[in-house]
Protein backbone atom coordinates (compact mmCIF):
# COMPACT_ATOMS: atom_id res chain seq x y z
CA UNK A 1 0.00 0.00 0.00
CA UNK A 2 1.50 3.47 -1.14
CA UNK A 3 0.84 6.47 1.22
CA UNK A 4 1.68 10.08 1.29
CA UNK A 5 2.75 11.93 4.27
CA UNK A 6 1.78 15.33 3.39
CA UNK A 7 4.00 17.97 5.51
CA UNK A 8 2.09 20.47 6.09
CA UNK A 9 3.54 24.51 5.87
CA UNK A 10 4.37 26.37 8.91
CA UNK A 11 6.01 29.82 9.84
CA UNK A 12 8.81 29.02 8.95
CA UNK A 13 8.39 26.88 5.96
CA UNK A 14 6.82 30.18 4.67
CA UNK A 15 9.46 32.52 5.97
CA UNK A 16 10.97 31.61 2.48
CA UNK A 17 14.66 30.75 4.27
CA UNK A 18 16.53 27.74 3.60
CA UNK A 19 16.31 25.52 6.36
CA UNK A 20 18.60 25.60 9.23
CA UNK A 21 21.84 22.93 9.24
CA UNK A 22 19.60 21.52 12.31
CA UNK A 23 16.43 21.06 10.53
CA UNK A 24 18.35 19.37 7.79
CA UNK A 25 19.91 17.54 10.00
CA UNK A 26 16.76 15.91 11.45
CA UNK A 27 15.42 15.25 8.69
CA UNK A 28 17.98 13.52 7.41
CA UNK A 29 18.27 11.20 10.50
CA UNK A 30 14.65 10.53 9.77
CA UNK A 31 14.80 9.92 5.88
CA UNK A 32 17.62 7.48 6.75
CA UNK A 33 15.50 5.73 9.04
CA UNK A 34 13.03 5.52 6.27
CA UNK A 35 15.27 4.59 3.32
CA UNK A 36 17.31 2.06 6.09
CA UNK A 37 13.52 0.32 6.73
CA UNK A 38 13.23 -0.38 3.35
CA UNK A 39 9.98 2.04 2.97
CA UNK A 40 10.62 5.16 0.95
CA UNK A 41 9.87 5.80 -2.36
CA UNK A 42 10.31 9.68 -2.84
CA UNK A 43 9.85 13.01 -1.25
CA UNK A 44 10.59 16.48 -2.00
CA UNK A 45 10.53 19.44 0.20
CA UNK A 46 8.49 22.88 -1.23
CA UNK A 47 9.46 26.29 -1.46
CA UNK A 48 7.53 28.78 0.31
CA UNK A 49 3.88 29.68 -1.31
CA UNK A 50 5.06 33.08 -2.28
CA UNK A 51 6.89 31.35 -5.14
CA UNK A 52 3.73 29.54 -6.42
CA UNK A 53 0.60 30.11 -7.27
CA UNK A 54 -3.18 29.53 -7.78
CA UNK A 55 -5.96 28.58 -10.33
CA UNK A 56 -9.09 28.89 -9.89
CA UNK A 57 -12.07 27.24 -11.91
CA UNK A 58 -15.12 28.55 -12.47
CA UNK A 59 -16.94 26.74 -15.10
CA UNK A 60 -14.77 27.51 -18.61
CA UNK A 61 -12.90 30.82 -16.72
CA UNK A 62 -9.63 29.96 -15.03
CA UNK A 63 -8.00 32.98 -12.87
CA UNK A 64 -4.33 33.14 -11.74
CA UNK A 65 -3.45 33.96 -8.19
CA UNK A 66 0.15 34.62 -7.12
CA UNK A 67 1.21 33.50 -3.79
CA UNK A 68 1.85 34.41 -0.78
CA UNK A 69 -1.13 32.61 0.36
CA UNK A 70 -2.13 33.44 3.99
CA UNK A 71 -3.90 30.30 5.46
CA UNK A 72 -0.41 28.75 6.70
CA UNK A 73 -2.35 25.42 7.62
CA UNK A 74 -3.83 24.80 4.80
CA UNK A 75 -0.62 25.20 2.83
CA UNK A 76 2.12 22.25 1.66
CA UNK A 77 5.54 22.34 2.78
CA UNK A 78 6.59 18.97 1.31
CA UNK A 79 5.39 15.35 1.31
CA UNK A 80 7.23 11.68 1.45
CA UNK A 81 5.55 8.86 -0.54
CA UNK A 82 5.91 5.48 1.50
CA UNK A 83 4.87 2.26 0.69
CA UNK A 84 4.04 0.22 3.66
CA UNK A 85 1.53 -2.63 4.85
CA UNK A 86 -1.42 -0.47 6.30
CA UNK A 87 -2.47 2.49 7.42
CA UNK A 88 -1.64 1.78 11.09
CA UNK A 89 1.99 1.18 9.41
CA UNK A 90 1.71 5.00 7.71
CA UNK A 91 0.95 6.78 11.03
CA UNK A 92 3.61 5.00 13.31
CA UNK A 93 6.10 6.69 10.33
CA UNK A 94 4.06 9.71 10.57
CA UNK A 95 3.99 10.09 14.12
CA UNK A 96 8.56 9.95 14.17
CA UNK A 97 8.41 13.13 11.68
CA UNK A 98 10.85 15.17 13.68
CA UNK A 99 8.43 18.32 14.57
CA UNK A 100 7.31 19.26 17.73
CA UNK A 101 4.59 21.56 16.18
CA UNK A 102 2.78 21.81 13.25
CA UNK A 103 0.90 18.74 11.39
CA UNK A 104 1.53 15.69 9.03
CA UNK A 105 -1.64 14.62 6.82
CA UNK A 106 -1.59 10.57 6.00
CA UNK A 107 -3.60 9.88 2.55
CA UNK A 108 -4.02 6.38 0.75
CA UNK A 109 -2.36 6.86 -2.83
CA UNK A 110 -4.81 5.22 -5.15
CA UNK A 111 -3.41 2.06 -7.40
CA UNK A 112 -4.48 1.84 -11.02
CA UNK A 113 -6.21 -1.29 -10.42
CA UNK A 114 -8.59 0.02 -7.92
CA UNK A 115 -10.23 2.18 -11.26
CA UNK A 116 -13.19 0.75 -13.17
CA UNK A 117 -10.80 -0.64 -16.37
CA UNK A 118 -13.67 -0.17 -18.63
CA UNK A 119 -14.43 3.79 -17.98
CA UNK A 120 -13.16 5.58 -21.19
CA UNK A 121 -11.88 8.58 -19.08
CA UNK A 122 -10.04 6.10 -16.86
CA UNK A 123 -8.40 4.59 -19.92
CA UNK A 124 -7.75 8.26 -20.92
CA UNK A 125 -6.12 9.20 -17.95
CA UNK A 126 -3.56 6.23 -17.59
CA UNK A 127 -3.05 7.06 -21.46
CA UNK A 128 -1.66 10.51 -20.52
CA UNK A 129 -0.21 9.20 -17.28
CA UNK A 130 2.07 6.88 -19.68
CA UNK A 131 2.91 9.38 -22.20
CA UNK A 132 3.40 12.66 -19.47
CA UNK A 133 5.58 10.17 -17.18
CA UNK A 134 7.77 8.92 -20.44
CA UNK A 135 8.66 12.83 -21.42
CA UNK A 136 9.57 13.27 -18.13
CA UNK A 137 12.08 9.79 -17.30
CA UNK B 1 -8.61 3.64 21.71
CA UNK B 2 -10.03 0.47 21.16
CA UNK B 3 -8.34 -2.67 20.95
CA UNK B 4 -8.51 -3.64 17.87
CA UNK B 5 -7.15 -0.11 17.22
CA UNK B 6 -4.13 -0.69 19.69
CA UNK B 7 -3.55 -3.75 18.44
CA UNK B 8 -3.02 -2.63 14.90
CA UNK B 9 -1.21 0.10 16.54
CA UNK B 10 0.99 -2.45 17.68
CA UNK B 11 1.84 -4.64 14.76
CA UNK B 12 2.58 -0.87 12.62
CA UNK B 13 5.23 -0.48 15.19
CA UNK B 14 6.36 -4.32 15.46
CA UNK B 15 6.99 -4.38 12.01
CA UNK B 16 8.94 -1.27 11.87
CA UNK B 17 10.89 -2.25 15.00
CA UNK B 18 11.13 -5.77 15.06
CA UNK B 19 14.21 -7.00 13.06
CA UNK B 20 16.16 -3.89 15.47
CA UNK B 21 15.17 -5.26 18.44
CA UNK B 22 15.67 -8.90 17.60
CA UNK B 23 19.44 -8.10 16.17
CA UNK B 24 20.01 -5.95 19.17
CA UNK B 25 18.54 -8.75 21.78
CA UNK B 26 20.81 -11.52 19.63
CA UNK B 27 23.80 -9.70 20.02
CA UNK B 28 23.17 -9.17 23.85
CA UNK B 29 21.63 -12.73 24.79
CA UNK B 30 23.93 -14.06 23.03
CA UNK B 31 21.15 -16.46 20.64
CA UNK B 32 18.37 -15.32 18.52
CA UNK B 33 16.27 -18.19 20.35
CA UNK B 34 16.67 -16.45 23.52
CA UNK B 35 16.03 -12.87 21.39
CA UNK B 36 12.71 -13.88 19.62
CA UNK B 37 11.50 -15.66 22.86
CA UNK B 38 12.40 -12.24 25.15
CA UNK B 39 11.21 -10.01 22.04
CA UNK B 40 7.90 -12.37 21.99
CA UNK B 41 7.43 -10.83 25.89
CA UNK B 42 7.92 -7.62 25.64
CA UNK B 43 5.81 -7.65 23.12
CA UNK B 44 3.16 -9.21 25.65
CA UNK B 45 4.06 -6.41 27.93
CA UNK B 46 3.58 -3.58 25.56
CA UNK B 47 0.02 -5.15 24.51
CA UNK B 48 -0.94 -4.56 27.83
CA UNK B 49 0.90 -1.67 29.07
CA UNK B 50 0.07 0.66 25.59
CA UNK B 51 -3.16 0.64 25.71
CA UNK B 52 -3.05 2.48 28.92
CA UNK B 53 0.29 4.79 28.82
CA UNK B 54 0.50 5.43 24.71
CA UNK B 55 2.68 4.25 22.66
CA UNK B 56 6.84 5.42 24.13
CA UNK B 57 8.78 8.04 22.23
CA UNK B 58 11.19 5.28 21.54
CA UNK B 59 9.18 1.74 20.58
CA UNK B 60 12.17 0.20 20.03
CA UNK B 61 14.48 0.88 22.67
CA UNK B 62 11.42 0.25 24.62
CA UNK B 63 10.71 -3.16 23.67
CA UNK B 64 14.45 -3.76 23.66
CA UNK B 65 14.64 -3.21 27.34
CA UNK B 66 11.70 -4.79 28.42
CA UNK B 67 13.26 -8.08 26.69
CA UNK B 68 16.53 -7.43 28.41
CA UNK B 69 14.90 -7.27 31.42
CA UNK B 70 12.77 -10.37 31.21
CA UNK B 71 15.99 -11.78 30.25
CA UNK B 72 17.53 -10.90 33.39
CA UNK B 73 14.24 -12.38 35.51
CA UNK B 74 14.19 -15.54 33.84
CA UNK B 75 18.18 -16.40 34.30
CA UNK B 76 18.30 -15.13 37.59
CA UNK B 77 16.81 -18.26 38.31
CA UNK B 78 19.62 -19.90 36.46
CA UNK B 79 23.40 -19.84 37.63
CA UNK B 80 24.68 -21.20 34.00
CA UNK B 81 23.58 -17.69 32.95
CA UNK B 82 24.66 -15.39 35.91
CA UNK B 83 28.17 -14.20 34.40
CA UNK B 84 26.19 -12.67 31.62
CA UNK B 85 24.37 -10.56 33.90
CA UNK B 86 26.89 -7.79 34.49
CA UNK B 87 26.57 -7.16 31.09
CA UNK B 88 22.83 -7.26 30.34
CA UNK B 89 22.24 -4.81 32.80
CA UNK B 90 24.74 -2.41 31.37
CA UNK B 91 22.85 -2.51 28.20
CA UNK B 92 19.62 -0.92 29.90
CA UNK B 93 19.35 2.55 29.30
CA UNK B 94 16.07 3.78 30.02
CA UNK B 95 16.44 7.60 28.53
CA UNK B 96 16.91 5.75 25.42
CA UNK B 97 12.96 5.08 25.49
CA UNK B 98 11.92 8.82 26.06
CA UNK B 99 13.84 10.49 23.26
CA UNK B 100 13.55 9.99 19.62
CA UNK B 101 16.09 8.06 17.92
CA UNK B 102 19.33 10.43 16.79
CA UNK B 103 22.09 8.91 14.22
CA UNK B 104 24.76 7.64 16.85
CA UNK B 105 22.34 5.43 18.09
CA UNK B 106 21.02 4.23 15.06
CA UNK B 107 24.54 3.24 13.25
CA UNK B 108 25.81 0.32 15.86
CA UNK B 109 21.92 -0.84 15.65
CA UNK B 110 21.97 -1.13 11.51
CA UNK B 111 25.16 -3.71 12.07
CA UNK B 112 23.05 -5.65 14.36
CA UNK B 113 20.56 -6.26 11.39
CA UNK B 114 22.73 -6.32 9.17
CA UNK B 115 24.26 -9.54 11.17
CA UNK B 116 21.04 -10.72 11.72
CA UNK B 117 20.18 -10.71 8.08
CA UNK B 118 23.26 -12.72 7.24
CA UNK B 119 22.59 -14.90 9.59
CA UNK B 120 19.11 -15.65 8.79
CA UNK B 121 20.76 -16.76 5.51
CA UNK B 122 23.29 -18.44 6.34
CA UNK B 123 24.10 -21.48 3.93
CA UNK B 124 24.59 -24.31 6.67
CA UNK B 125 20.13 -23.96 6.83
CA UNK B 126 18.66 -25.33 3.83
CA UNK B 127 16.81 -23.20 1.24
CA UNK B 128 13.34 -23.19 2.40
CA UNK B 129 14.66 -22.77 6.34
CA UNK B 130 16.50 -19.50 5.17
CA UNK B 131 13.36 -18.14 3.70
CA UNK B 132 11.07 -18.71 6.40
CA UNK B 133 14.19 -17.27 8.90
CA UNK B 134 14.57 -14.60 7.28
CA UNK B 135 10.55 -13.55 6.51
CA UNK B 136 10.34 -13.89 10.41
CA UNK B 137 13.04 -12.45 11.69
CA UNK B 138 14.26 -9.94 9.30
CA UNK B 139 10.41 -9.15 8.26
CA UNK B 140 8.88 -9.32 11.21
CA UNK B 141 6.16 -11.40 9.72
CA UNK B 142 4.36 -13.65 12.05
CA UNK B 143 4.60 -17.73 11.56
CA UNK B 144 0.99 -17.66 10.62
CA UNK B 145 1.70 -15.12 7.92
CA UNK B 146 4.72 -16.83 6.85
CA UNK B 147 2.51 -20.71 6.78
CA UNK B 148 -0.33 -18.92 4.65
CA UNK B 149 1.97 -17.33 1.64
CA UNK B 150 3.60 -21.08 1.66
CA UNK B 151 0.82 -22.99 2.17
CA UNK B 152 1.88 -24.92 4.62
CA UNK B 153 -0.25 -25.78 8.17
CA UNK B 154 1.34 -22.75 10.99
CA UNK B 155 2.66 -25.82 13.21
CA UNK B 156 4.58 -27.37 10.39
CA UNK B 157 5.81 -23.27 9.89
CA UNK B 158 6.61 -23.20 13.84
CA UNK B 159 8.83 -26.08 13.63
CA UNK B 160 10.87 -24.93 10.50
CA UNK B 161 11.45 -22.08 12.03
CA UNK B 162 12.17 -23.69 15.36
CA UNK B 163 15.10 -26.50 13.69
CA UNK B 164 16.48 -23.55 12.00
CA UNK B 165 17.56 -21.66 14.87
CA UNK B 166 18.52 -24.60 16.49
CA UNK B 167 20.58 -25.61 13.61
CA UNK B 168 22.10 -21.89 13.83
CA UNK B 169 22.93 -22.74 17.42
CA UNK B 170 24.42 -26.18 16.92
CA UNK B 171 26.88 -25.26 14.21
CA UNK B 172 27.95 -22.70 16.49
CA UNK B 173 27.51 -20.19 13.57
CA UNK B 174 29.06 -16.39 14.57
CA UNK B 175 26.84 -13.19 14.84
CA UNK B 176 28.80 -11.48 12.60
CA UNK B 177 29.18 -10.41 8.73
CA UNK B 178 31.10 -12.55 7.17
CA UNK B 179 35.01 -11.74 6.28
CA UNK B 180 36.72 -10.39 2.92
CA UNK B 181 36.72 -13.91 1.97
CA UNK B 182 33.57 -15.31 2.06
CA UNK B 183 31.81 -12.29 1.76
CA UNK B 184 30.62 -12.50 -1.82
CA UNK B 185 29.62 -16.09 -1.46
CA UNK B 186 27.52 -15.41 1.62
CA UNK B 187 26.50 -12.05 -0.15
CA UNK B 188 24.62 -14.08 -2.72
CA UNK B 189 23.61 -16.36 -0.12
CA UNK B 190 21.06 -13.69 1.26
CA UNK B 191 20.18 -11.82 -2.20
CA UNK B 192 19.11 -14.86 -3.27
CA UNK B 193 17.32 -15.70 -0.53
CA UNK B 194 15.37 -12.58 -1.29
CA UNK B 195 14.62 -13.29 -4.60
CA UNK B 196 13.14 -17.09 -3.94
CA UNK B 197 10.83 -14.82 -1.45
CA UNK B 198 9.97 -12.46 -4.06
CA UNK B 199 9.34 -15.06 -7.09
CA UNK B 200 7.31 -17.16 -4.52
CA UNK B 201 4.99 -13.86 -4.52
CA UNK B 202 5.63 -13.06 -8.35
CA UNK B 203 4.67 -16.35 -9.89
CA UNK B 204 3.03 -19.12 -7.63
CA UNK B 205 4.88 -22.41 -7.84
CA UNK B 206 1.72 -24.54 -6.64
CA UNK B 207 -2.15 -23.79 -6.47
CA UNK B 208 -4.40 -21.85 -8.41
CA UNK B 209 -3.43 -18.48 -6.52
CA UNK B 210 -0.91 -16.73 -9.10
CA UNK B 211 -0.07 -13.47 -7.67
CA UNK B 212 0.94 -13.11 -3.96
CA UNK B 213 2.37 -9.72 -4.22
CA UNK B 214 2.66 -9.07 -0.81
CA UNK B 215 5.23 -11.69 -0.30
CA UNK B 216 6.97 -9.97 -3.15
CA UNK B 217 6.29 -6.51 -1.77
CA UNK B 218 7.79 -7.55 1.22
CA UNK B 219 11.31 -9.25 -0.65
CA UNK B 220 11.16 -5.89 -1.79
CA UNK B 221 11.21 -3.82 1.23
CA UNK B 222 13.94 -6.27 2.67
CA UNK B 223 15.96 -6.11 -0.76
CA UNK B 224 15.82 -2.01 -0.19
CA UNK B 225 16.80 -2.69 3.61
CA UNK B 226 20.37 -4.59 2.43
CA UNK B 227 20.34 -1.88 -0.57
CA UNK B 228 20.81 0.41 2.56
CA UNK B 229 23.09 -1.02 4.62
CA UNK B 230 25.79 -2.19 1.65
CA UNK B 231 25.17 1.01 -0.90
CA UNK B 232 28.90 -0.13 -2.09
CA UNK B 233 27.91 -3.88 -3.33
CA UNK B 234 26.35 -3.63 -7.10
CA UNK B 235 24.66 -6.66 -6.67
CA UNK B 236 22.24 -5.20 -3.73
CA UNK B 237 21.22 -1.93 -6.48
CA UNK B 238 20.97 -4.58 -8.71
CA UNK B 239 18.47 -7.13 -6.91
CA UNK B 240 16.24 -4.19 -6.03
CA UNK B 241 16.29 -2.83 -9.78
CA UNK B 242 15.00 -6.46 -10.98
CA UNK B 243 12.85 -6.60 -8.28
CA UNK B 244 11.40 -3.04 -9.00
CA UNK B 245 11.47 -3.77 -12.93
CA UNK B 246 9.45 -6.78 -12.42
CA UNK B 247 7.02 -5.62 -10.08
CA UNK B 248 6.33 -2.93 -12.36
CA UNK B 249 4.58 -5.03 -14.49
CA UNK B 250 2.32 -6.42 -11.14
CA UNK B 251 -0.99 -4.93 -12.80
CA UNK B 252 -0.60 -6.34 -16.65
CA UNK B 253 0.62 -9.58 -15.58
CA UNK B 254 -2.94 -11.55 -15.12
CA UNK B 255 -5.71 -10.15 -16.70
CA UNK B 256 -9.59 -9.79 -15.41
CA UNK B 257 -9.87 -13.70 -15.02
CA UNK B 258 -6.91 -14.26 -13.47
CA UNK B 259 -5.42 -15.56 -16.47
CA UNK B 260 -1.70 -14.95 -16.67
CA UNK B 261 -0.82 -12.59 -19.62
CA UNK B 262 2.33 -13.07 -21.52
CA UNK B 263 4.56 -10.01 -21.85
CA UNK B 264 4.27 -9.55 -25.14
CA UNK B 265 0.24 -8.67 -25.14
CA UNK B 266 0.33 -6.90 -21.93
CA UNK B 267 -1.41 -3.34 -21.42
CA UNK B 268 2.10 -1.42 -21.08
CA UNK B 269 -0.06 1.38 -20.10
CA UNK B 270 -0.74 -0.65 -17.22
CA UNK B 271 2.79 -0.84 -16.07
CA UNK B 272 3.83 0.95 -13.22
CA UNK B 273 6.25 3.84 -14.44
CA UNK B 274 7.30 5.28 -11.28
CA UNK B 275 8.42 1.76 -10.57
CA UNK B 276 10.51 1.73 -14.01
CA UNK B 277 11.92 4.86 -12.79
CA UNK B 278 12.76 3.75 -9.38
CA UNK B 279 14.39 0.50 -11.07
CA UNK B 280 16.25 1.93 -13.73
CA UNK B 281 17.79 4.46 -10.90
CA UNK B 282 19.25 1.42 -8.91
CA UNK B 283 20.15 -0.18 -12.18
CA UNK B 284 22.34 3.28 -13.03
CA UNK B 285 23.78 2.62 -9.38
CA UNK B 286 25.02 -0.47 -10.16
CA UNK B 287 26.44 0.28 -13.37
CA UNK B 288 28.23 3.38 -11.64
CA UNK B 289 30.08 0.82 -9.08
CA UNK B 290 30.99 -1.53 -12.25
CA UNK B 291 33.14 -2.55 -13.41
CA UNK B 292 30.67 -5.54 -14.98
CA UNK B 293 27.14 -5.87 -13.93
CA UNK B 294 26.62 -9.08 -11.88
CA UNK B 295 23.86 -11.85 -12.63
CA UNK B 296 21.21 -9.62 -11.00
CA UNK B 297 22.22 -6.23 -12.05
CA UNK B 298 22.71 -8.48 -15.48
CA UNK B 299 18.60 -9.91 -14.76
CA UNK B 300 17.63 -5.89 -13.92
CA UNK B 301 19.41 -4.87 -17.58
CA UNK B 302 16.98 -7.37 -19.74
CA UNK B 303 13.73 -6.57 -17.49
CA UNK B 304 14.87 -2.70 -18.88
CA UNK B 305 15.20 -3.92 -22.39
CA UNK B 306 11.52 -4.18 -21.77
CA UNK B 307 10.33 -2.06 -19.46
CA UNK B 308 12.26 1.47 -21.81
CA UNK B 309 9.91 -0.38 -24.97
CA UNK B 310 6.75 1.56 -25.87
CA UNK B 311 5.35 -1.49 -27.81
CA UNK B 312 6.35 -5.23 -27.89
CA UNK B 313 7.32 -4.90 -31.36
CA UNK B 314 9.67 -1.84 -30.27
CA UNK B 315 12.00 -4.25 -27.85
CA UNK B 316 15.60 -4.31 -28.58
CA UNK B 317 15.97 -7.87 -29.44
CA UNK B 318 19.73 -7.75 -30.58
CA UNK B 319 20.51 -5.41 -27.35
CA UNK B 320 18.63 -8.42 -25.12
CA UNK B 321 20.73 -11.47 -26.79
CA UNK B 322 23.71 -9.11 -25.99
CA UNK B 323 22.93 -9.05 -22.04
CA UNK B 324 21.91 -12.75 -22.21
CA UNK B 325 25.33 -13.70 -23.84
CA UNK B 326 27.22 -11.63 -20.64
CA UNK B 327 24.76 -13.57 -18.34
CA UNK B 328 25.70 -17.09 -19.72
CA UNK B 329 29.32 -15.97 -18.86
CA UNK B 330 28.70 -15.47 -15.33
CA UNK B 331 25.52 -17.88 -15.05
CA UNK B 332 25.75 -20.59 -17.55
CA UNK B 333 22.86 -22.45 -16.49
CA UNK B 334 20.57 -23.91 -19.06
CA UNK B 335 17.59 -21.79 -17.83
CA UNK B 336 19.71 -18.76 -19.15
CA UNK B 337 20.50 -20.86 -22.10
CA UNK B 338 16.84 -21.19 -22.84
CA UNK B 339 15.85 -17.68 -22.50
CA UNK B 340 18.96 -16.42 -24.59
CA UNK B 341 17.44 -18.89 -27.37
CA UNK B 342 14.28 -17.10 -27.24
CA UNK B 343 15.67 -13.89 -27.39
CA UNK B 344 17.66 -15.54 -30.43
CA UNK B 345 14.14 -16.37 -32.13
CA UNK B 346 12.59 -12.91 -31.61
CA UNK B 347 15.56 -11.26 -33.13
CA UNK B 348 15.25 -12.96 -35.91
CA UNK B 349 16.47 -15.93 -36.26
CA UNK B 350 14.41 -18.79 -35.06
CA UNK B 351 16.22 -21.57 -36.81
CA UNK B 352 19.24 -20.70 -34.95
CA UNK B 353 17.00 -20.84 -31.48
CA UNK B 354 15.51 -24.45 -31.87
CA UNK B 355 18.64 -25.60 -32.28
CA UNK B 356 19.62 -24.67 -29.40
CA UNK B 357 16.63 -25.96 -28.10
CA UNK B 358 16.47 -28.86 -29.59
CA UNK B 359 20.31 -29.22 -27.79
CA UNK B 360 19.50 -28.50 -24.24
CA UNK B 361 15.79 -30.40 -24.61
CA UNK B 362 18.25 -33.65 -25.31
CA UNK B 363 19.34 -33.39 -21.94
CA UNK B 364 18.24 -36.11 -19.30
CA UNK B 365 17.84 -33.12 -16.68
CA UNK B 366 15.47 -30.67 -18.86
CA UNK B 367 13.97 -33.17 -20.40
CA UNK B 368 10.85 -33.02 -18.31
CA UNK B 369 11.40 -29.36 -17.89
CA UNK B 370 7.61 -27.77 -18.99
CA UNK B 371 9.56 -24.29 -20.10
CA UNK B 372 11.58 -26.13 -22.56
CA UNK B 373 9.09 -27.92 -24.32
CA UNK B 374 7.20 -24.30 -24.91
CA UNK B 375 9.77 -22.83 -26.05
CA UNK B 376 10.00 -25.59 -28.59
CA UNK B 377 6.31 -25.72 -28.95
CA UNK B 378 6.39 -21.81 -29.91
CA UNK B 379 9.89 -21.98 -32.20
CA UNK B 380 8.07 -25.03 -34.14
CA UNK B 381 4.99 -22.78 -34.62
CA UNK B 382 6.85 -19.78 -35.50
CA UNK B 383 8.69 -22.26 -38.05
CA UNK B 384 5.65 -23.59 -39.59
CA UNK B 385 5.58 -26.26 -38.07
CA UNK B 386 2.42 -26.71 -36.18
CA UNK B 387 1.90 -30.67 -36.26
CA UNK B 388 4.93 -31.09 -34.22
CA UNK B 389 4.19 -27.92 -32.37
CA UNK B 390 0.95 -29.00 -31.18
CA UNK B 391 1.96 -32.05 -29.94
CA UNK B 392 5.32 -30.42 -28.19
CA UNK B 393 2.53 -27.81 -26.28
CA UNK B 394 0.26 -30.55 -25.17
CA UNK B 395 3.63 -32.35 -24.10
CA UNK B 396 4.02 -28.61 -22.49
CA UNK B 397 1.20 -28.64 -20.49
CA UNK B 398 1.12 -32.34 -19.24
CA UNK B 399 4.72 -31.05 -17.53
CA UNK B 400 3.89 -27.80 -16.13
CA UNK B 401 2.68 -27.58 -11.94
CA UNK B 402 0.56 -24.46 -12.54
CA UNK B 403 -2.70 -25.16 -13.15
CA UNK B 404 -2.96 -21.82 -14.92
CA UNK B 405 -0.06 -22.52 -16.89
CA UNK B 406 -1.23 -25.79 -17.70
CA UNK B 407 -4.44 -24.02 -18.96
CA UNK B 408 -2.93 -21.74 -21.19
CA UNK B 409 -0.85 -24.16 -23.24
CA UNK B 410 -3.47 -26.86 -23.44
CA UNK B 411 -5.33 -23.16 -25.35
CA UNK B 412 -2.18 -22.91 -27.20
CA UNK B 413 -2.23 -26.60 -28.12
CA UNK B 414 -5.93 -26.38 -29.58
CA UNK B 415 -5.26 -22.90 -31.46
CA UNK B 416 -2.74 -24.89 -33.46
CA UNK B 417 -5.34 -27.73 -33.91
CA UNK B 418 -8.01 -25.08 -35.12
CA UNK B 419 -5.09 -23.62 -37.40
CA UNK B 420 -4.30 -26.81 -38.97
CA UNK B 421 -7.46 -28.13 -39.90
Amino acid sequence: MKYMLLLKADAASESGAVPDDEAINAMGVYNDELIAAGVLLGGEGLHSSADGARVSFDGDDRSVVDGPFAETKELLAGFWMIEVSSKEEAVEWAKRVPLSSGEVEVRQVFTVDEFNQDNEHVQKEIQWREENEARTA
Amino acid sequence: MTAAASRAALDAVWRIESAKVVAVLTRSLGSLDAAEEFAQEALLEAMEQWPRTGVPRNPGAWLTTVARRRAIDAWRRDDRFAARMPDLAAGQDEREERSAPDRRAEEPIRDEVLRLIFTACHPVLPRASRVALTLRVVGGLTTDEIARAYLVSSPTMGQRISRAKRALADAGVPFEVPQADEFPARLGAVLEVLYLVFNEGYAATGGSDLLRVDLAREALRLARVVQALLPREPETHGMVALMELQASRFAARVDRDGQPVLLADQDRSRWDRSAIARGRAALDRARRLGPDLGPYGLQAELAECHAVAATAADTDWGRIVATYDRLLRVTPTPVVALNRAVAVAMAGDPRAALAVVDELASRETLRSYHLVAAVRADLLSRLGREEEARAEFARAAELAGNERVKAQLLARAAAGQRRGE
